[in-house]
């Protein structure tokens, strides 16, 4: 369970996130939304561990996070600056599987299965610099996926997505959270994303100083499908409750 | 300007200083003790390349030059490495550091000469010295230009520190690393060259310069051995500009020079 207590944030003088309280149960998956500079990274690389000094507490399953947890994978929003680009695509995927002390033979295979997985077909021995915004965005999630983490952090994984492979990837994503039990934090600007992969959408209130607003279950059920689900009347009323939220009306 | 307008244009600067050297000499405008045409001294480089004695020499000013560049990258990397990656260090050794830079490496050759005698240790220790500096401070400048992205990626998968600075800092610095080495393998040619000049016996191209310059009609010799000098520079910064474009090819720019170039991806 991650358990954020009254977490805030100041950069210098400048006030970023205040008094955050949430509690995400193992297996959620929780879509972060709020307008543009909210603090929606900020909030994220706080669960991570990466920000020195805190306000508040973060707690994962009872322990007080203090430096990065075991178990984490990160899709960070600038995703093509997080590739290393001087490793192949296969090198950069399996670069978690490292700290689980796989043999470069089990890593490879590793790294190729899951790039499969996420759409990547004959890229492997490229570098992430040859690479397409939208392919780039794709070895980011296989990266993060490699290693079968406990805990996910996403960042508008799917931002620089075309339509089709945002809907595919985003089913991949319930796939992949269904099956492993992944806990998931996703930062979106999309509202219709938000509910359609969520459990759960938290709304952000604009910065300085920003709040959680709303706290909506998604009471959709857990099979979703793009068609269906999205034209259900409970996916409407939700996406336009957390629209409105997210304008602050 | 694409690198073959580039290079044309090389050529012809470089062909139009050939015709005017050799016009001055030839027209009797400069006394040809002073300067032999320009012809004249590019035969005798030419004829020098089939004489042993000079070639051996060459062998040596090489050897020397190899040693004393290799010597300040295995010092400078580490070292660089250790600044950049460690705050406190950086501020404690600063102040010397700041001291010995702007301390010109020539003068110090009759120091140096004096404690170590005038063989090759004194002119791969000067060597050294001097090429120290340019891959010191590209390293520490290089560490600091690490994308402070890449890193958190590497400590949100549970790196850590060590880990860091070997997976990511360390290859992403290596450009500037590589740019260091460059400009230190002319500093270290001149340095050889000048160490050699100044202590004037043994073997060595300076050496070879500083004995032409005592014959009555050696001028043209002490060119030849300067336009040796200039072939050698041009060669290993033909050599190293190459193996930089292949290496870092996943650098946006190639071969990033010191403070001039700032990667930026998106
Ligand atoms: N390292 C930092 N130093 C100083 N200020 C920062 C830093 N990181 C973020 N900020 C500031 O904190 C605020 C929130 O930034 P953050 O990136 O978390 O917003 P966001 O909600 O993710 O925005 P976006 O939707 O555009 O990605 C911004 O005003 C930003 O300028
Ligand atoms: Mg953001």
């Amino acid at each position: 369970m991650l358990r954020l207590d009254s977490v805030s944030r100041h950069f210098g003088d400048q006030h970023v996130l205040d008094g955050i309280s949430l509690t995400v149960p193992d297996g959620q998956l929780l879509s972060v939304v709020g307008p543009s500079g909210c603090g929606k990274s900020t909030l994220l690389r706080t669960i991570a561990g990466l920000l020195p000094g805190e306000e508040g507490t973060v707690t994962l399953d009872g322990t007080p996070v203090t430096g990065v947890p075991d178990r984490l994978a990160v899709v960070f929003q600038e995703y093509g600056r997080s590739l290393l680009p001087w490793l192949t695509v296969r090198d950069n995927v399996a670069l978690p599987l490292r700290r689980q002390g796989l043999g470069r033979a089990a890593r490879r295979a590793g790294a190729e299965a899951i790039l499969e997985r996420v759409g990547l077909h004959g890229v492997a021995r490229r570098r992430p610099g040859e690479l397409s915004g939208g392919m780039q965005q794709r070895v980011a999630l296989a990266r993060a996926l490699v290693c079968r983490p406990a805990l996910m952090l996403m960042d508008e994984p799917f931002g620089s997505l075309d339509a089709g492979t945002r809907e595919d990837l985003e089913d991949l994503l319930l796939e992949v959270h269904r099956s492993d039990g992944t806990t998931i934090v996703f930062v979106t600007h999309d509202i219709d994303e938000s509910v359609y992969v969520g459990d759960r959408v938290v709304v952000l209130s604009p910065g300085p100083g920003s709040r959680v607003v709303r706290d909506l279950p998604v009471g959709l059920p857990a099979e979703r499908d793009q068609i269906t689900t999205r034209s259900l009347p409970d996916f409407v009323a939700l996406r336009t409750e957390v629209g409105r939220a997210v304008r602050g009306t | 300007m694409t690198r073959r307008q580039d290079m044309s244009l090389g050529l012809l600067g470089a062909a139009a200083a050939f015709g005017v050297c050799e016009a001055l000499s030839r027209a009797g405008i400069v006394r040809r003790g002073y300067l032999p045409p320009a012809s004249e001294v590019l035969a005798r480089a030419a004829r020098l390349a089939g004489d042993p004695a000079f070639v051996d020499g060459i062998g040596v000013t090489l050897r020397a030059w190899a040693l004393g560049l290799g010597l300040a990258c295995a010092i400078a990397v580490p070292l660089g490495l250790l600044l950049g990656a460690v705050p406190v260090v950086e501020a404690a050794v600063r102040a010397v550091i700041e001291f010995l830079r702007p301390l010109p490496s020539v003068a110090l050759i009759p120091l140096v000469s004096l404690l170590l005698g005038s063989g090759t240790r004194t002119e791969v220790t000067l060597i050294a010295y001097a090429s120290l500096w340019p891959v010191l401070f590209n390293t520490v400048y290089g560490l600091a230009e690490t994308d402070p992205l890449a890193k958190d990626t590497l400590r949100a998968f549970g790196f850590g520190r060590l880990a860091v600075l070997l997976r990511v800092e360390l290859p992403a610095t290596a450009p500037f690393i590589a740019a260091g080495v460059r400009i230190s393998a002319a500093v270290a040619l001149v340095l050889a060259v000048a160490t050699e000049i100044l202590s004037g016996f043994g073997q060595g191209l300076g050496v070879f310069i500083a004995q032409a310059q005592t014959d009555p009609d050696g001028t043209r010799d002490v060119l030849a051995g300067v336009v040796w000098a200039g072939g050698l520079g041009l060669v290993i910064n033909g050599v190293l500009v190459g193996a930089e474009r292949r290496l870092f090819a996943w650098a946006r720019q190639p071969a990033p020079a010191v403070r001039t170039s700032r990667r930026s991806r998106s």
